[in-house]
Order: C-alpha cells, then structure tokens, then sequence
C-alpha cells in the first residue's frame, strides 16, 4: 500500500496530499448524497403506495376480513372512515365495518411507545364496545426475535375475545409478564424478553379505550347496542 | 479469460466467504428461517458487493491510504441504501420480514473485506467479478441452510408445503429447532465439516501438536 500511485517523474501526483484527501473526501460524500438522494425521491410515491396498502391490508386484517390474494383496494372499500371528537377536541379517525345498517365492528388506530420506538397499530373491537376482534401493528421497531413477537400469530390469537374493560367500566385489558390464566379474561401473555414492549401495549392500549382516548365512543357504542 | 473464471467461481466452493473464511455468520442466521427472505437477502448482498468493489476498484488510485476505510464505507453504504429503498418498492412484503438485516449488510464483513483486500489492488471489471463471484459464494450457503430449515421447520418451500404436517392431517412432525437460530449453526457447521471432508486442502492445521513425551522423574 506503500508504493505510489503515479511515480511519474514530471509531475509529482501524490494520492496522500492534503489536497487529494480533502477532494476525494468531498467528491465521494457529494456524489454518494446525490446517489441516496435521487433514489430516495424516485422511489418514494412507490413506497407511499405500498405502506398504504399494508395499512389497509392490516385493517382488513385485524377485522377477520382480508384472504390472502385478494384485491385489497375493493375488500377495503366495504370499510367506512368516520371520525369521533377525543376529550381533547381532536378529531380522530374510526372504521367501520358495517352490517346493512348496523356497526358490525369499529377498528380505532392506537401508537404508543414500545422500548425503541412508537409502535403503529389497530384494535378490532366489536359492536358492544368491550369485546376485542383483534390488534395489530403495522409498524413498530421493537427488537427482532424479542419485541417483534407481537407479530406472531400464536401472540395475536391471544386478542380476540378478551375484554377491554372490567364490570366497573374501567380499562382492565393487560398484557402480563408471564402466562395469563387460563380463564382470563382480560390478560394477555407476556413475550419471554420482552417484558417492556408487553408494558408499552398495555400503557397505550389502556390510553385509547380510557377517558382521554375512544373511551366515550365506545361507551356510546355498547349503549347504542344494547337498546 | 481464465483470470476472470477463476475470480468469478473460486467463491463459490473452493474460497467461499462463508465456510472457508467464516465471515457474515451473522446474516446467515438471522435471514435463513424461510427460503424467500434469504433470497432476497442474497441478491441485496451481491449487488452490494459487486457493485461497490466495481466502484471502489475505479477511483483505487485517487483513495488517499488514511481514508480509505471511510471512503469505502461510504460508498457501500450508499449502496445499501440504495438497495433497500429499491427493496421497500418493489418487494415490501419481504423487506419488512428482513426488516434491520438489509441495513447491516454495511457490517457485513465479506463487503469490506473484498472492497480491501481485491478491489484496492485489481481493475474495476475484475472487482466487479470478484464481488459478485464472493456473493453468489454467500448466497449459495445462505440458500442451502434456509431450504434445509423452511422445509424441515415448515414442511414448506417458498410458502408451497411440500411435507404434509401432522397438525393438518398430514404425516410430518414439523421440527421447532430449524426455526430458531441455533439450527442454522449446525447446519453451517455441519456444511463446513462436508466440504473440508471433500476439500481437505481447506482444513486449518493445528497451530501445534501435543507430542507424546516420556515423563521423567524429577527428584
């Protein structure tokens, strides 16, 4: 490595000139920006698309409603998006899954913090406003092989059936560290190494459903059904 | 020619980065529990691999000697940058499954290692061969483990079920260790131990013999 590039004897190129170094340095960082830039702006409205059609897809999903290989755009346009005021004055979305004229089932967004970053997801909850469908993310960056159990079919299947709130109408769905009884009703199981990724659903979870969140629609909601 | 079939298929068996050199173990684990990612995962590597040296190899003679570990990171790593966008457009599914393991091929030590020990030294097109002659090398182990593991701690390939499962009426008892990443390190070992069997040039010798020695009495 020590031999010189050009030994040419007229002019003296020397790659390890200060001159050279400080050109080379900001040539490859300029057109290496260049490269990373243009292809990230190329790409993007592909990508845009595709995270769309996830969210979609897990939508349909987490409502029991999507079938591998189907066309997601026409099952997603049986889904009506409506939007319900939060205690905060903040409009936020919900969607329906209709039956004629009936709620079937209502699918609110929840986010929260995991352990490394906001986790992205939706929870099915059925039209009496306590019994969950199902819930999952469409985004998160929870640790592989750890956190990203929440991916899992077998952790998912947990979901349905439990409920979201005890006989006193206060949020009791939680994910425990460790095995929930068998015969719970509102505990999820643990992920084995991922006990603060477990904590961060439950904390949000209990957030959207709670007083600052969905709390109030799907108290209209049980009591619409039961009427 | 011959300079070029040699740098191109030498890789692949007889100087493979993965049981020979045993470098990008890590990816070799993470990525092999199905066929599809490990493919994916494959042609990530080897265009970064190829591409990079190709490039590094171009500019070799202006690549000042104290920067150059910079100068190469830079280069690969806008490469994989470049390779996972194209990935999130054009194979979303699956580059969520890959998820951080795209971004590490940075890290992986087989890009580096070729960008400083061949590309800094030979022609671009022979860099170009080189790197992709070192991916196809990683891909052909990364493809071996991950269709021993989907097919038996599935019973599929490519998502196809190829061996029915007991739990749908089938007959096969599917294997949970070939999911976790511990069966990718048998699975690599026992590849290393075939091919050093039928290649025994590649064994490493011992760095020393225990000789046998008579022990004599000591007062």
């Amino acid at each position: 490595m020590s031999d010189k590039a050009n030994t040419s004897p007229k002019r003296k190129f020397s790659r390890d000139s200060i001159g050279n170094t400080l050109f080379v340095a900001i040539g490859v960082s300029l057109v290496c920006s260049i490269l990373v830039a243009s292809a990230a702006i190329i790409l993007k409205p592909r990508q845009l698309l595709n995270e769309e059609e996830y969210r979609q897809r897990i939508i349909l999903d987490v409502a029991g409603l999507y079938e591998p290989g189907a066309d997601i755009g026409a099952l997603y346009a049986s889904i009506e998006e409506h939007t319900t005021e939060l205690a905060s004055g903040e409009q936020a979305p919900v969607y329906l899954v209709m039956d004629g004229t009936q709620i079937e089932q209502v699918i609110l967004p929840v986010e929260g913090a995991g352990l490394w970053a906001t986790m992205y997801g939706f929870l099915a909850v059925e039209n009496d406003g306590n019994t969950v469908r199902g819930l999952r993310f469409y985004a998160h960056g929870e640790t592989p092989g750890l956190g990203d159990q929440v991916d899992k079919q077998a952790w998912r299947d947990q979901w349905p059936g439990k409920k979201l709130y005890g006989p006193d109408g206060e949020p009791q769905i939680e994910v425990v560290k460790g095995l929930a009884p068998d015969d719970s009703n509102y505990e999820i199981d643990g992920l084995a190494g991922a006990t603060l990724t477990g904590r961060g659903v439950s904390i949000f979870v209990r957030h959207w459903i709670g007083e600052q969140g969905y709390g109030p629609y799907l108290k209209s909601l049980s009591e619409e059904g039961s009427q | 020619m011959g300079d070029a079939r040699k740098v191109l298929i030498d890789p692949l068996v007889d100087s493979n980065p993965v049981t020979l050199q045993v470098l990008g173990i890590c990816s070799a684990l993470a990525v092999t529990t199905s066929l599809l990612p490990a493919l994916l995962m494959c042609v990530a590597l080897t265009s970064v691999t190829a591409l990079s040296t190709a490039t590094i190899s171009s500019i070799r003679n202006r690549i000042p000697n104290n920067i150059r570990i910079i100068v190469h990171m830079t280069i690969i790593a806008s490469f994989v940058i470049v390779v996972d966008q194209v990935l999130r457009a054009y194979a979303f599914e699956t580059s969520k499954q890959l998820s951080v393991f795209v971004g590490l091929i940075i890290t992986n030590c087989i890009v580096l290692g070729r960008a400083e020990a061949f590309a800094m030294k030979n022609s671009p097109g022979l860099s170009f061969l080189d790197g992709l002659g070192n991916g196809l090398g990683y891909s052909a182990i990364l493809i071996s483990v991950a269709t021993i593991r989907e097919l038996f701690g599935g019973g599929t390939l490519l998502g196809y079920r190829i061996l029915p499962l007991v739990s749908e009426g089938g007959w096969y008892e599917a294997n949970g260790l070939m999911l976790l990443p511990p069966s990718a390190f048998f699975i690599i070992g026992l590849l290393i131990w075939a091919i050093r069997s039928w290649k025994p040039k590649q064994a490493d010798h011992p760095d020393y013999r225990i000789h046998e020695v008579h022990r004599t009495e000591v007062v």
